[in-house]
């Protein structure tokens, strides 16, 4: 079996399952799957900003939070849920631009720390300016979308609505990734001095892999709040900015499907350890210290290394 | 012949230390022109500053006449100014292929047009005449890192050439090269610099190669210029003996 043969097969498979698994789980479950691919458009998007583009950010969970205001406010005075896609996606490119400047001027624990200040910053503006998010009260019933006559109001129609986007936004991604952008942005991340010399445009290539990266966490926000139906500010705190970055290390930083498999391990397996009772995020804890320890490069670069050794086995024995 | 570029009373300090020191000089059309010089002589500072890569602290570069100092390192290179430094600098996780592809995209339309446009209009086709003139055919499929040091260095020289540059500045080329590749090296700069009339500004410790190579070199020593010639006049000069040949 060739590598790509192999990988179309385990992708049919996968949404063979994505498709058929609401019809055999409690609402619970369709819960956790539908929040499955709504942390996984927010952490392909951190993974464009950090796994391709190198720019390290623990903002992430901001411009969620910021999509998700903007959907929640939008949506329970009566606009479309197509409006807060389209103001969110609008604003969050925005604002994720210009938080793009401090990237210029400084890297890696740094940028970190400037990142992690706007997320402090944000919520500070979610929790506090109650005028208009009203605080920690929080907005609640916040509707789901009818889409030309079809009610996602339902758990499982929900979730294939979140499908849909998730499709929607993996394939943009797949599109900017496959193109020069894609190129270019690996080459920030590999060499910016050499990429400079290259006549790649490194200061513009970082401001949009921030605007675009930040862009998808809008939208994730905006599938969140009628998802929950209820969204308060600690939703959207620091919490969350370091959940999508272990998504975005523990699936595998600049490979395509890592965000896929990271948020299914940072949402789904702490309730698949429940029957530990009390030790399951202690359980889910040592799971990612081990995985990260021996194999930095996330599952994808685990298994990575797995077909190659057995590629190798395979030919040795013929 | 015209100048392609003229660097002009050009100085560089560190806190005290002018690591480049009033440096003047010409490159003409279709030159190869060698710098040479002890380690810590300010050949690379000189390399950075006519770059963009660098701010000098006085003095001029102009490009065919133009005014270029400030002007940044990718807008230069879109000029057509190719370069290479004294490390290796390929992309390890990329192929030798889309390396190459790299390297030469942003010399096609705009940034719009690379993300909306027609995937690689041609930019394939260049890089493979790319990896057939550098030998690298057999590899052009494996990642840049898994190459052998000469294999990355030969791909860090055809990604200088991708666009198609007017001028190109070498930084140590020959550097850990070993002999038979070294040859086919100077083959293949030769023969960009007779067919596209590209001009050169190499900097090599490697004597043999530079003197086979170059058409005229200048000697630097302490961040100044202390002789320029003929290879032959070079290699018999007293003063560039002492600095640098002699030991």
């Amino acid at each position: 079996m060739s590598g790509k043969r192999g990988l179309s097969l385990i992708f049919l498979l996968a949404a063979g399952v994505l498709v058929a698994a609401p019809f055999g789980l409690k609402p619970y479950g369709i819960y956790l799957l539908s929040l499955w691919a709504v942390m996984t458009i927010a952490a392909i998007g951190l993974n464009l900003t950090l796994g391709y583009a190198g720019q390290i950010s623990l903002a992430q969970a901001a411009f969620v939070g910021i999509g998700a205001y903007t959907g929640a406010l939008l949506t329970t005075n009566g606009w479309p849920l197509g409006a807060a896609f389209a103001l969110a996606i609008v604003l969050c490119f925005a604002i994720g631009w210009l938080l793009g400047y401090p990237a210029l001027r400084v890297a890696h624990h740094y940028l970190a720390f400037v990142t992690l200040s706007f997320a402090t910053l944000v919520y500070l503006v979610l929790r506090n300016e109650e005028w208009l998010t009203k605080g920690v009260y929080g907005i609640s019933g916040i509707p789901r979308p009818t889409l030309l006559g079809w009610s996602t109001k339902g758990p499982v129609d929900f979730y294939f609505f979140c499908l849909g986007v998730l499709a929607l936004a993996s394939l943009a991604a797949w599109w900017l990734i496959r193109s020069p952008w894609g190129r270019a942005f690996t080459a920030l991340r590999e060499n910016p001095i050499r990429a400079l010399s290259l006549g790649i445009d490194t200061r513009r290539y970082t401001l949009m892999a921030f605007a675009i990266g930040s862009a998808l966490g809008g939208v994730a926000g905006v599938l969140y709040a009628p998802l929950v139906q209820f969204i308060e500010p600690n939703a959207f705190a620091l919490n969350l900015s370091f959940n999508l970055l272990l998504m975005v290390i523990v699936g595998g930083a600049g490979r395509f499907f890592g965000p896929f498999l990271g948020a299914a391990v940072s949402v789904l397996l702490p309730e698949w350890l429940r029957f530990s009772e009390g030790l399951y995020l202690i359980l889910y804890a040592i799971f990612v210290m081990v995985l990260l320890a021996f194999f930095p490069s996330g599952l994808l670069g685990l298994a990575e290394r797995a077909q190659k050794s057995w590629l190798r086995s395979s030919k040795s024995a013929t | 012949m015209a100048a392609v570029l003229q660097v002009r009373d050009l100085t560089k300090a560190f806190g005290g230390v002018h690591a480049v020191n009033g440096v003047s000089f010409e490159v003409h059309e279709g030159e190869i022109l060698g710098l040479i010089g002890p380690n810590g002589s300010g050949k690379s500072t000189l390399f950075n500053c006519i770059l963009g890569q660098l701010a000098p602290s006085s003095g001029e570069v102009r490009i065919d006449g133009r005014a270029i100092t400030g002007m940044r390192p990718c807008d230069l290179n879109r000029l057509g100014i190719g370069r290479t430094f004294q490390l290796l600098q390929v992309f390890p996780q990329l192929t030798v292929r889309e390396n190459l592809v790299l390297a030469g995209q942003e010399h096609q339309g705009s940034m719009w047009t690379r993300l909306l446009g027609p995937r690689d209009a041609g930019l394939t086709a260049a890089a493979e005449r790319m990896i057939e003139f550098f030998r690298l055919t057999a590899l052009a499929g494996e990642r840049a890192g898994a190459l052998s040091y000469g294999q990355q260095k030969l791909l860090d020289v055809a990604m200088a050439f991708m666009a198609g540059p007017r001028l190109v500045l070498l930084d140590e080329p020959a550097g850990g090269v070993n002999l038979t590749m070294l040859a086919g090296l100077r083959e293949r700069l030769r023969a960009i610099n007779e067919s596209e009339r590209a001009t050169f500004v190499v900097i090599e410790h490697n004597m043999e190669f530079v003197m086979s190579l170059c058409t005229r070199i200048l000697v630097l020593a302490e961040g100044r210029i202390i002789a320029e010639g003929a290879p032959e006049a070079i290699r018999n000069d007293p003063r560039v003996i002492e600095a640098y040949l002699g030991t």
